[in-house]
């Protein structure tokens, strides 16, 4: 007995030696679970399609991540839940009531295209659920942007059917209260801000995201609706603005995507002014009422050059170290004569 | 191959298809293939062109001085992209108007000009024609595929006749990315079933060059590439030392002189 003790005592091992806990597999859950207050208030708003779409989807990923890695012969990573999250957050982007194939082929294109053909999770150069939604939005606009089916039949808004942005756009007002408890008209993820917000909270207590990107974000798109918006620093309208569309959704769980944002804490702050303008610039000059995945899948491209540019300066080196350093060097010189 | 002419066809359309095989011209490839037919007729376009700028730059090559080779080529081809264009605007009419700029923006076509310094200005004018006929197939029938797979995803036709209701079509295969995405894919899958071309040889020819002591070109394999590499390089590092052998005996002998 002791002498095997004094073995486990004497193992030499290359460092690391203290490992964290923290698997890719419990991060997906984590943000999974994030996801499931959302997804469910959406089925109770939206009714069984909605949990049809977000199923459908979900298998649609996971099965082409399958057969892709099995048709490549390279080891099969289903089980990280990577693909279980990029298929609920292209499913959380939908409309109701969109025909169940067009996200089952969006999650195709994001698992193979888009996250696959770059290598698999950790090479995507773009979040695969965003990519999949713009292409999506871009091949299906009819049926991406329609929410007439967003109400209950015979409730009196069926009729209207335009997402608050769009209302709010057009010069209209939008309820606070409505917005804040999901009770409008959106895709099946992003109309209640009350269980994203839970969801995020749950992810900042857990530390699977650091609030810097979401914070800076949305404080910017606020700024800058209130600067351009048309209706001044109004607290109201920019609460609106915030609240509407996919901007929680987006700055909590997808903005956030280790892969494709950047990692130094300066570089996420200036990720998330970055897409802050982009968002701004689309709601108030683009065409559509929404910016919010645009902006997020350019930032998703610059963000290399962003974490290029934001490398921190290791203790004792950098600018000041070689003034310092010189300054030392003159003083012995001058010492010595 | 039985004859040299035909032998110059096979290799325009198969083994060295100027769209999947040597990726030139790709500005009209990406950009005119929203339907089979754009495709079909900018290739057609680019076919005329092309045959008659190699035989009239194959049939002038001894005449044009080296130093202005270029220019003159530049000369040749835009007149006959000017013939081109305005036969297609007298007699295609809708054709001309949906190519729009791209038919002028055929005399700075890689294809052609890659042609005619590669291959016309050294052969013969007959067997030139021939390459241009050759590369000039191979050029539309790539873009007659790839216009035929975005039009069928992206709007559901084919050659203009709808065949896949409204509902069903992925909008995003007749605008700029979709043209990529069918180019990869074709690419990728013509690389996969290994057509015999320029850069994809068959076991005997590698076998061949191996013996011959030449590198086997890129195969896309680059796994057993890299095995070959080391051969080389083994071999340029021994040629390296017989050099600096020979260096340090002429210096020695200058040295015994002084």
């Amino acid at each position: 007995m002791a002498l095997n003790e004094d073995k486990k005592l004497y193992h030499v091992s290359s460092s690391p030696h203290v490992r964290a806990s923290v698997t890719t597999q419990k991060i997906m859950t984590d943000v999974i679970i994030a996801m499931l207050p959302a997804a469910a208030f959406g089925v109770y708003r939206f009714g069984i399609h909605a949990l049809i779409v977000v199923l459908a989807t979900v298998a649609a990923a996971v099965i082409s991540e399958y057969l892709y890695e099995y048709f490549m012969k390279r080891p099969i990573t289903i089980t990280d839940g990577s693909a279980v999250v990029t298929g609920m957050i292209l499913a959380l982007n939908m409309p109701p009531e969109i025909p169940v194939w067009m996200p089952m082929l969006g999650a195709v294109f994001a698992i193979v295209v888009v996250k696959q053909l770059y290598g698999g999770l950790g090479q995507n150069f773009m979040n695969p659920a965003l990519a999949a939604r713009c292409f999506l939005l871009i091949s299906f606009s009819r049926a991406m942007t329609d929410f007439s089916a967003s109400f209950p039949a015979g409730s009196a808004d069926a009729v209207s059917g335009a997402t608050p942005l769009a209302v709010l756009k057009a010069g209209g007002e939008a309820s606070l209260s409505d917005l804040f408890f999901g009770n409008i008209a959106g895709t099946i993820g992003e109309v209640s801000v009350l269980m994203l917000l839970i969801g995020a909270a749950y992810l900042l207590i857990r530390g699977v995201i650091s609030i810097r990107i979401p914070a800076v974000y949305i404080a910017t798109v606020a700024v800058f609706m209130g600067l351009f918006g048309g209706r001044g620093f109004d607290l109201y309208y920019v609460a609106c603005e915030i609240c509407a569309g996919g901007l929680i959704f987006g700055a909590f769980f997808m903005a956030t995507d280790y892969v494709t944002t950047p990692i130094t804490p300066l570089g996420q702050i200036l990720f998330g002014v970055f897409i802050g303008i982009l968002t701004g610039v689309f709601r108030v000059f683009g065409a559509s009422a929404e910016g919010v995945s645009y902006a997020i899948i350019i930032g998703n491209i610059v963000a290399p050059l962003i974490e290029r540019a934001t490398v921190p300066t290791p203790f004792g080196k950098g600018r000041y170290a070689e003034i310092t350093k010189k300054l030392m060097h003159e003083n012995s010189e001058r010492g010595g004569k | 191959m039985k004859n040299k002419y035909f032998e110059r066809i096979y290799n325009g359309i198969i083994k060295e298809n100027p769209t999947f095989v040597i990726m030139l011209g790709m500005c009209p490839t990406l950009a005119t293939t929203t339907s089979a037919t754009n495709g079909f007729g900018m290739g057609i376009a680019t076919t005329a062109v092309l045959i008659f700028s190699n035989l009239l730059i194959a049939a002038l090559r001894n005449i044009i001085p080296d130093k202005v080779r270029i220019p003159a080529y530049i000369v040749v081809i835009a007149s006959l992209v000017t013939i081109v264009e305005l036969l297609m605007q007298a007699y295609v009419r809708p054709l001309y108007n949906t190519l729009g700029i791209y038919i002028p923006l055929i005399v700075v076509n890689c294809i052609i000009m890659g042609r005619a310094e590669a291959y016309a200005a050294k052969h013969p004018a007959l067997l030139s024609a021939c390459d241009g006929i050759g590369m000039g197939l191979g050029f539309t029938c790539a873009l007659t595929i790839i216009g035929f797979c975005r039009e069928l995803i992206g709007s559901g036709s084919v050659f203009g006749y709808q065949i896949i209701p409204d509902d069903f079509h992925v909008g995003i295969f007749i605008m700029a990315p979709g043209a990529f995405l069918v180019l990869a894919c074709l690419t990728a899958i013509q690389n996969k079933l290994k057509a015999p071309s320029a850069t994809n040889l068959t076991k005997e020819e590698k076998a061949k060059k191996k013996l011959a002591g030449e590198p086997a070109g890129c195969t896309g394999e680059c796994g057993s590439c890299m095995l070959h590499a080391e051969e080389i390089v083994d071999k340029k590092i021994e040629l390296k030392k017989a050099d600096c052998q020979k260096l340090e005996t002429a210096r020695n002998e200058e040295g015994g002189n002084r």
